[in-house]
C-alpha cells in the first residue's frame, strides 16, 4: 500500500522525482526532513566556528608579544569566555547534532528522524540563542567576562549579559534535549528489520550513548545558571556564603554536567573514526563489541569524575583519592579504543585519502591529549597543573584535534554521499597537512608554557614565557586560514566536483553506501532488505 | 591617617629589608626563556610534584612509543600501493584481554606514589608559623597569625609593583624586559612588599578571599589553592633554602587576573625573626600617635 501511495504521489510531480519542497522558506525554515536539517546544523556549526576561530585570533593576536598592545584586559576576558561558549555550544555541539541527523537514518535504515517537527525547532532555536549570546558583545558591560564555566561570584559581577547569557544557554539546552530525545527515539524505533542494535554502525552507538549524556547533564547545567540567574537578580543566594550558600557547590553541579559533555563532545568523535578507519584499511572494525561496551563505560565514567576540575578546592582527602581513582580508569576503555583503531589498521589494506589522513591524525593527536589527561589526574601533579597552560593545551588536543578533527574528517568522508561530488584530493590532502603543522606549532608548545609556569586566562605574561607565546601565536594565525581553505575547496566541489559513485570509497560498507550520491532527498520510504555484505559490522559476535 | 603613618613607616622598613635582602639572595626559580619541563622546587611537596609529573610523563612517552610505533609500522606496511592484502580477522580475545589488564596494573604503580604522597600533603599540623592569606581584586593581604605560639599581630597587603602596573597598561610603550630587579626580568612576577617566610619551619597556611574566587600559587612551593571567600583552605610548606620564589594567582578573578603576583621571600630563622620583629616595631608605634593627626592634615 505504501508503494501505491508513493508513486501515485510521484506522479503528481512528475518533474520533481525528488520531491523537495520548493522555495527558500520551504525548503529550509519549514524544514522537516533530516538531510537539510543535517545541512543546517552544519552550515551554523561553521559559521559558529569562524566566529569562535576569530575570537581566538584576538586572543593570540593580543598573547603574541608581552605587554598589552590590543585589548584592554576586561575585553580579553570577553573573549576567552565567548570563544569558549561558541566553539563548545556553537560549534563542536551542533556539528555534530549535523552528522547524526544526516547519517543516522542512512546507516539504519530509516526514512527519516522519528519526530520531525521537533528536529526542526530543535535547530531553528539555536540562531536565535547564538544571537543573543554575541549581541552581549555589543551591550553596556559587554559579554560574559566571568569563563566560559561561570563561577560565581565573579559572573555575578557581570551586568545585564549574566541574564542574556543564561537565558542562551537554556535555549541551546533545550535545543541538546530535543535533538537527543529525537536521536533515540529515531536509533530505537526506527530500524530496519534486521538491524539489530548490534549490527549497527558505531557512529550511530555512539550517538546513541551520547544523546543518553545530554538527556541527563543538560538539565542538570540548566538547573545550576538558573540558580545563578536567581542569585543575582532574585536575592537568593544558592551561591553565596554569607547567605548560607557555597559557591563551591556551583563547581560541583556545574562539573556534574561538564565533564560529561567532555564526553558528548568526543564520543561522536570516537565513532565517525571507527567508521573511517575500517573503510581505508579495507578491513572490518577490529573488537566491535568492545568498542561498544567501551563507550558505555566512557559514558558511565563520565558521571563519576567531575570533581578532577576541583583537585585545588580544598576537598578532603578522600575526595582527592576518589576522584584521582575514578580518573585514572578512564584509561582503560580509552586505552582500548586506541589499541582496536591501531588493530583495525594491522594487516589491512591501506590507502590515504583525506578522510583517512584526517583520522589518523585523530588517533595520533587525540591520544596525545589523552597522555595530558593521565598526567592531570595524578592529584599531586595537578596542583602545579591545574589553571595553568598544560590545561590549555589539554583541552585543546582533546578537542582541536579530537573533535573538530573528526568533523573535518566526517565532513570528507560522506561529502560525496551528500553532494555526489568529490573533492579535490590533492588540495583535501593540502587542507590536512597544513592544519597538522600549524595546529602542532599552535598547541605543543602550550604544554610547555603551563609547566613552566604560565596560567591560563590571562592577557600579559612574564618575558621568559615571550618565545613560546609567539611560536603558538604564529600556530594560531595558519589556523585561522583553515577555514577559508576547507571552504574554497567544498564550494569548488560542488561546482566542479567529479561525480561520485553509489559505494563513493572501495572500502566502504553500510546502508548509506547502498543508496545514489547524492542521496535522494527522501530514502528508505520502503525499509530495505538488509543483506549482510551490505553492513559495516554484520557479525555480531565480534 | 592612622593608616597612612602606618604605610609610610612600613614602608621605610620595607624599604630597609628589601635593601638588606638584595645582597642575600640565594636561590631563584623565575621561569626561563625556553623552558620545557616543571621546575623542581624547593618544597618536599613540590619535589614530590616533580616526580609524580616525571613518573606519569615517562609512562605516557613508553606507551606512546609502543602505540605510534606500531601505527607507523602498520601505516609503512600495510598499505594497499605496497600490494597488502586486507586479513579480515576483527577479534582476539587474548590480545583485548593482555591490553586491558596492563593498563590496570599501571595505573596502580601510578596511583600508589601518588596516594602516599597526597596523605602527606593533606597533614598541616603542628606548624611553626601560621599565615592568613587573603585575596581580594586585585592583591593579597598576609597576616602572620602566630608564630612560634605567640600571636605576632603583623599584617599588610602586597600587589603588583609599580613598574610592571606602568608597563602592563594598554599601549604604555614601555618595554616589559626593562622590568627588572637585579639581573632578573621580573615584569609581573614582583611585588611592592614580598611575603617574607622562615626556610626550614613548617609553614600552615589559611586561605580565603573577599571577593571572588582566586588561588595562591608559588610554583617553587609545589602546590596551588583556590582562595573562596566565606571559606577556608589550608595547605603548609616547609621551604628548604632562602630564595626569592614567584608566582601568579591562579583563578580567574576579574580583569586584573594576570597582575596579582606573589613574592615569597625565605629567610634563615634568625633573619626571619629579626625581620617580625622590625615589623611589629614598625607597627606598634604608629597606634600610639594617632590623636595628633588631624592636626597634620592641614599640612599633607
Amino acid at each position: 500500500m505504501a508503494t501505491h501511495a508513493a508513486a501515485g504521489h510521484h506522479a503528481d510531480h512528475h518533474d520533481d522525482h525528488d520531491h523537495k519542497p520548493q522555495g527558500f522558506m520551504n525548503r529550509w525554515v519549514f524544514t522537516t526532513n533530516h538531510k537539510d536539517i543535517g545541512t543546517l546544523y552544519l552550515v551554523f556549526a561553521f559559521i559558529m566556528f569562524c566566529i569562535g576561530g576569530a575570537m581566538s585570533g584576538v586572543i593570540r593576536a593580543e598573547l603574541m608579544t608581552p605587554g598589552l598592545q590590543l585589548v584592554e584586559p576586561y575585553f580579553f576576558n570577553q573573549m576567552t569566555t565567548m570563544h569558549a561558549l561558541v566553539m563548545i555550544f556553537g560549534g563542536v555541539m551542533p556539528a555534530f547534532v549535523g552528522l547524526g541527523n544526516w547519517m543516522i537514518p542512512l546507516q539504519i535504515g530509516a526514512p527519516d528522524m522519528a519526530l520531525p517537527r521537533m528536529n526542526n525547532w530543535s535547530f531553528w532555536i539555536l540562531p536565535f540563542a547564538f544571537t543573543m549570546l554575541l549581541m552581549t558583545l555589543f551591550i553596556p558591560g559587554g559579554a560574559p567576562a566571568g569563563g566560559w564555566t561561570l563561577y560565581p561570584p565573579l559572573s555575578l559581577q557581570g551586568g545585564s549579559s549574566v541574564a542574556f547569557a543564561i537565558f542562551a544557554i537554556h535555549m541551546m539546552g533545550i535545543s541538546s534535549i530535543m535533538g537527543a530525545i529525537n536521536i533515540i527515539a529515531t536509533i530505537l524505533n526506527m530500524r530496519a528489520p534486521g538491524m539489530d542494535l548490534l549490527k549497527m554502525p558505531l557512529f550511530a552507538w555512539t550517538w546513541l550513548i551520547t544523546a543518553f549524556l545530554l538527556i541527563a547533564v543538560m538539565p542538570v547545567l540548566a538547573g545550576a545558571v538558573t540558580m545563578l540567574l536567581t542569585d543575582k537578580f532574585f536575592g537568593t543566594s544558592f551561591f553565596n556564603a554569607a547567605g548560607g550558600g557555597d559557591p563551591v557547590m556551583f563547581q560541583h553541579i556545574f562539573w556534574f554536567f561538564g565533564h560529561p559533555e567532555v564526553y558528548i563532545m568526543i564520543l561522536p568523535a570516537f565513532g565517525v573514526v571507527s567508521e573511517i578507519i575500517p573503510t581505508f584499511s579495507r578491513k572490518p572494525l577490529f573488537g566491535y563489541q568492545a568498542m561498544v561496551y567501551a563507550t558505555a563505560s566512557i559514558a558511565f565514567l563520565s558521571f563519576i569524575v567531575w570533581a578532577h576540575h576541583m583537585f585545588t578546592v580544598g576537598m578532603p582527602l578522600g575526595g582527592e583519592l576518589f576522584f584521582m581513582y575514578a580518573t585514572m580508569l578512564i584509561a582503560v576503555p580509552t586505552g582500548v579504543k586506541v589499541f582496536n583503531w591501531v588493530s583495525t589498521m594491522w594487516k589491512g589494506s591501506m590507502t590515504f585519502e583525506t578522510p583517512m589522513l584526517w583520522a589518523v591524525g585523530f588517533v595520533i593527536l587525540f591520544t596525545i591529549g589523552g597522555f595530558s589527561g593521565l598526567m592531570l589526574a595524578i592529584v599531586p601533579a595537578d596542583f602545579q597543573y591545574h589553571d595553568t597552560y598544560f590545561v590549555v593545551a589539554h583541552f585543546h588536543y582533546v578537542l582541536v584535534t579530537g573533535a573538530l578533527f573528526s568533523i573535518i574528517a566526517a565532513v570528507y568522508y560522506w561529502w560525496p554521499k551528500w553532494t555526489g561530488k568529490m573533492y579535490s584530493e590533492k588540495w583535501g590532502k593540502f587542507h590536512f597537512w597544513w592544519t597538522i603543522v600549524f595546529v602542532n606549532l599552535l598547541f605543543f608548545p602550550q604544554h610547555f608554557l603551563g609547566l613552566a609556569g604560565m596560567p591560563r586566562r590571562i592577557p600579559d605574561y612574564n618575558v621568559a614565557f615571550a618565545d613560546w607565546n609567539m611560536l603558538s601565536s604564529i600556530g594560531a594565525f595558519g589556523m585561522l586560514l583553515t577555514p577559508i581553505f576547507m571552504f574554497l575547496i567544498l564550494w569548488h566541489s560542488k561546482k566542479h566536483g567529479a561525480t561520485a559513485t553509489m559505494q563513493v570509497w572501495e572500502g566502504a560498507h553500510g546502508l548509506e553506501w547502498t543508496v545514489p550520491s547524492p542521496a535522494p532527498h527522501h530514502t528508505f520510504t520502503e525499509p530495505p532488505v538488509i543483506r549482510a555484505q551490505d553492513l559495516a559490522h554484520g557479525d555480531p559476535t565480534h | 591617617m592612622k593608616s597612612l603613618a602606618t604605610t609610610r613607616t612600613g614602608r621605610a622598613a620595607a624599604a630597609a629589608v628589601l635593601a638588606m635582602a638584595a645582597g642575600m639572595v640565594h636561590a631563584s626559580t623565575m621561569p626561563v626563556r625556553w623552558q620545557l619541563n616543571m621546575g623542581k622546587g624547593v618544597t618536599e611537596s613540590a619535589h614530590n610534584a616533580y616526580h609524580a609529573h616525571m613518573i606519569a610523563l615517562w609512562v605516557c612517552v613508553v606507551i606512546g612509543i609502543i602505540v605510534f610505533g606500531a601505527m607507523a609500522y602498520a601505516m609503512f606496511k600495510f598499505r594497499k600501493s605496497k600490494g597488502a592484502v586486507a586479513a579480515q580477522w576483527s577479534h582476539n580475545t587474548k590480545a583485548e584481554v593482555i591490553w586491558t589488564v596492563i593498563p590496570v596494573v599501571i595505573l596502580i604503580a601510578m596511583a600508589w606514589p601518588a596516594t602516599q604522597i597526597l596523605v602527606k600533603q593533606a597533614d598541616t599540623s603542628n606548624p611553626v608559623l601560621t599565615v592568613k592569606v587573603t585575596g581580594y581584586q586585585w592583591k593579597w593581604r598576609y597576616e602572620y597569625v602566630d608564630y612560634e605560639g605567640k600571636p605576632t599581630g603583623v599584617n599588610f597587603v602586597s600587589k603588583i609593583d609599580a613598574e610592571s602596573d606602568k608597563t602592563r597598561q594598554l599601549k604604555s610603550g614601555l618595554d616589559p624586559h626593562a622590568v627588572k630587579v637585579g639581573n632578573e626580568q621580573t615584569y609581573l612576577l614582583n611585588v611592592d612588599k614580598p611575603l617574607v617566610l622562615p626556610t626550614n619551619a613548617k609553614i600552615r597556611f589559611v586561605i580565603t578571599a573577599d571577593d571572588v574566587i582566586h588561588a595562591w600559587w608559588v610554583p617553587a612551593l609545589g602546590w596551588k589553592t583556590d582562595a573562596i571567600p566565606d571559606i577556608i583552605n589550608d595547605a603548609w610548606t616547609l621551604i628548604e633554602q632562602p630564595g626569592t620564589y614567584r608566582g601568579q594567582c591562579a583563578e580567574l578573578c576579574g580583569q586584573d587576573h594576570g597582575f596579582m603576583p606573589i613574592v615569597v621571600e625565605a629567610r634563615p630563622k634568625a633573619e626571619f625573626d629579626q625581620w617580625l620583629a622590625a615589623q611589629q616595631a614598625a607597627a606598634a608605634p604608629a597606634t600610639a600617635p594617632a590623636a595628633p593627626a588631624p592636626a597634620a592634615a592641614p599640612q599633607g
